[in-house]
């Protein structure tokens, strides 16, 4: 329970259903003075909302300090992968490697059969193959299930998204006719321990040693200007380059990122465009294909799936084929595969 | 049925206080500081109040100031006497480690403000040595702060000793006694102290009503300022209902205390004796014998102690891993870390507490749950490689070392 309005109805639909319902939410920051400036989720308040909807519903809840867990899980990957200069997508690794992890297997002290979280997500068991899928939430405007693609059979098995096939404002509307204290509450949109969404001041505040400046090259290798580090770009970055001028004066956008030689090499949009991809640490939550697969593959949070075959390669990677080309395809995001709502497989783009 | 043993907590309210509590807020609604009759009959319950708990301590009521708890209490001593000794030029305290939070952060906050800080580490026996506090004397230390009965653990600090060193220095000596006050026989006349905290509600009084015990002579500047209340010491309005309800608590524990000590540590001594021999992995933190009657603390090897206090909760007992942050998540304990013990043993350890309701059947629960939720919870922690590692034995740990996390 973070304290928001879904897991605070997911929570409150479960007891409504008859299940016995244990309320936990995560600590995963010092609370203590001088760190109230971390970002927007799960803070004190947060905490504090979460233990008003407990009692409202009237099930037991508990504050389970994970500050170590999600520093070395979810913070420390992060910081790495920026400076490494990747993209990092932590609350899909939040989601496998801590709350359907660490967290359910507390639960499971605690005697629970299942973790149930406010995700906007659907798992059912196919009854042919036995496996455990993953669709899409119902409100394809909070679909979260890109997040959810590294979950595995097991964690599959114990999971419950008891708002997934709802509409959030259905969600809301529930919450207010339930007099919960979160109903009007406002979505979470950043990502929840970087205070105002400044993750170049947050990975210089955590790993200032591996910040470079560089050098801001075209594709042809001509020096366009000088950046402060990698870490404060992201592959189809048009903003905040500080190039006065360009030579062709098109708008100029962050192609690639070389921590080897600390250069950012920008170029025309038209660059930004590819067709193939390979992904690694792939999770198949269907049957790993044999051959070619067709599916329509997600590459960030925002982005429309686009048709595309996908094969599986020797160590758990896969290559992607798009029909079309499709712009800024950015290393350390997550390429998830699906086959119409429901999720094929999917790992971290190389 | 469900299992509070976790009295150095809170205690739940004894029936002569609940009595004292409620008469007072009913008939007793005048303001203390009037001249008039509903004055004089709310001054007198202050009064009576006030000898119940001198009574207790073997204190004169007149030294007795009345605050809204134990960590107003503690804030007032070390405040109040570093403020009024600031003009001296003894800008120095000294303070164990192991300390609650109201005094260590106090201290922290008057670091913040130029006066110099000693904290005095223990070893394994969680007794702080008068040894150590001679060394940390400076000579313009202006406090000595140690707490009489550690909250945590339980252990009884040589209280006498160490205000004898504080003297000599020509310093002030404060003890927190909020956990000792009502479960041994306190006179500070023999602990040689100058200031002496207490708390109503750890001793079966309400919340909102605490003392510090101030001897006669020794200079104080005040926290509040305002009316001149408690002798012009602590300004406000005095909350007399509560503290109506401390005074009946502490004339209760006066009288009980003969009976209960021996009932209260038998029944924590058999809790012990078979939680330890009956769950392996299991050891005592701190000495044995030093130990106010009702505090135990175990650590419970390759557990975690957060889980397993929920699991406890969920099966309707209540004990507690020490002291709870603001948010109400569970930190390392400070004071096993004081004590040298690494990493994973302040993480794995809980404290049982009991009191004046604790029974027979209580500890059989007790007794009779732990084995089974401490197999469950290890059962899960060795299959996913979780800490604390299953290679550190709990015997065999000395010094501060740091533990190294397989998973």
């Amino acid at each position: 329970m973070s304290g928001g309005v879904d897991s605070s109805v997911a929570a409150a639909l479960l007891v409504e259903q008859g299940h016995d319902v244990i309320g936990l939410s995560m600590q995963l920051y010092d609370q203590s003075e001088g760190q109230t400036s971390f970002g927007s989720c799960c803070s004190i308040d947060d905490l504090h909302d979460a233990r008003r909807v407990a009692a409202a519903i009237r099930i037991p809840h508990y504050i389970m300090n994970f500050e170590r867990q999600f520093n070395e899980q979810v913070v420390s990957n992060f910081v790495a992968e920026y400076t490494a200069g990747r993209t990092p997508l932590p609350c899909a690794r939040c989601n496998s490697d801590l709350k359907f992890a660490t967290l359910a297997e507390r639960a499971q002290g605690f005697g629970a059969d299942a973790v149930a979280t406010g995700h906007y997500a659907r798992v059912f068991r196919d009854g042919r193959t036995g496996r455990y899928l993953l669709r899409r939430g119902a409100d394809l405007s909070k679909d979260q299930a890109y997040f959810l693609f590294s979950l595995t059979q097991e964690q599959l098995a114990s999971a419950v998204f008891p708002v997934g096939d709802r509409p959030k404002e259905s969600v809301r509307d529930y919450a207010r006719a339930r007099n919960l204290p979160v109903a009007d509450k406002p979505d979470s949109q950043e990502i929840c321990f970087v205070p105002d969404n400044d993750y170049a001041s947050f990975i210089r505040h955590r790993a200032p040693e591996a910040i470079q400046p560089g050098a801001i090259v075209a594709q042809d290798g001509t020096v366009l200007g000088t950046h402060a580090g990698i870490h404060r770009f992201t592959i189809g970055q048009r903003k905040g380059l500080g190039l006065t001028s360009s030579p062709t004066h098109a708008p100029m956008y962050v192609l690639a990122l070389k921590p080897a030689d600390g250069h950012v090499v920008v170029g025309p949009k038209m660059a930004l465009e590819r067709t193939t991809l390979t992904a690694a640490q792939v999770n198949w939550v269907m049957a790993k294909p044999t051959g070619d697969r067709r599916i329509v593959a997600q590459i960030r949070h925002r982005h429309q799936a686009a048709p595309a075959t996908v094969r599986a390669l020797e160590g758990e990677r896969a290559e992607l084929v798009f029909d079309t080309p499709q712009v800024a395809i950015t290393p350390g995001q997550a390429a998830v595969f699906f086959d119409g709502d429901a999720v094929v497989g999917g790992g971290w783009i190389e | 049925m469900r299992v509070y043993f976790d009295y150095n907590a809170t205690t739940p309210l004894a029936p002569v206080a609940l009595e004292a509590v409620v008469r007072a807020t009913r008939d007793l609604f005048g303001n203390p500081s009037s001249v008039h009759h509903f004055g004089q009959q709310a001054k007198a319950a202050l009064d009576d109040a006030r000898s119940a708990v001198a009574a207790l301590i073997n204190a004169d009521p007149s030294e007795v100031i009345f605050t809204s708890g134990g960590t107003e209490a503690d804030n007032f001593a070390i405040r109040g006497a570093a403020e009024a000794l600031e003009a001296t030029g003894r800008r120095h305290l000294v303070a164990s480690a192991i300390e609650h939070e109201a005094v260590l952060n106090t201290l922290r906050a008057l670091g913040r403000r130029g006066w110099r800080t000693t904290l005095v580490a223990v070893d394994q026996s969680g007794i702080v040595s008068p040894e150590r506090i001679r060394e940390a004397m400076a000579p313009d230390t202006a406090l000595v702060s140690v707490m009489h009965a550690n909250n945590e653990i339980g252990t009884i600090q040589p209280i006498a000793a160490i205000a004898a060193i504080a003297h000599e220095g020509g310093a002030l000596m404060h003890t927190d006694a909020v956990q000792s006050a009502g479960k041994i026989p306190i006179d500070v006349r023999a602990l040689q102290v100058d200031l002496l905290a207490m708390s109503a509600h750890k001793l079966n009084g309400p919340k909102g009503a605490g003392v510090l015990w101030v001897k006669r002579g020794t200079r104080m500047q005040p926290l509040l300022t305002g009316g001149k209340h408690e002798r012009n010491r602590r300004a406000g309005t005095e909350n007399v209902a509560a503290i109506a309800g401390m005074g009946a608590a502490s004339l209760l524990a006066a009288q009980k205390m003969d009976l209960e000590t021996p009932r209260i540590s038998a029944l924590r001594n058999r809790l012990e004796e078979a939680i330890t021999a009956r769950v392996p992995g299991t050891v005592v933190n701190g000495a044995r014998g030093e130990r106010v009657p009702n505090t135990t603390n175990i650590s419970f090897d390759r557990v975690e102690a957060e889980s397993l206090l929920i699991a406890l909760d969920l099966e309707g007992i209540a004990v507690s891993t020490g002291s709870a942050c603001s948010s109400g998540t569970l930190e390392p304990s400070h004071v096993l870390r004081a004590m040298g013990f690494p990493a994973h043993r302040t993480q794995n350890s809980l404290r049982f507490s009991l009191g004046l309701f604790s029974t027979d059947e209580e500890v059989d629960r007790v007794i009779e749950v732990i084995p089974r939720l401490v197999q469950k919870l290890r059962g899960l922690t060795s299959r996913t490689g979780g800490r604390p590692p299953s290679s550190s034995r709990s015997d065999d740990e000395h010094g501060g070392r740091e533990d190294t996390d397989p998973s």
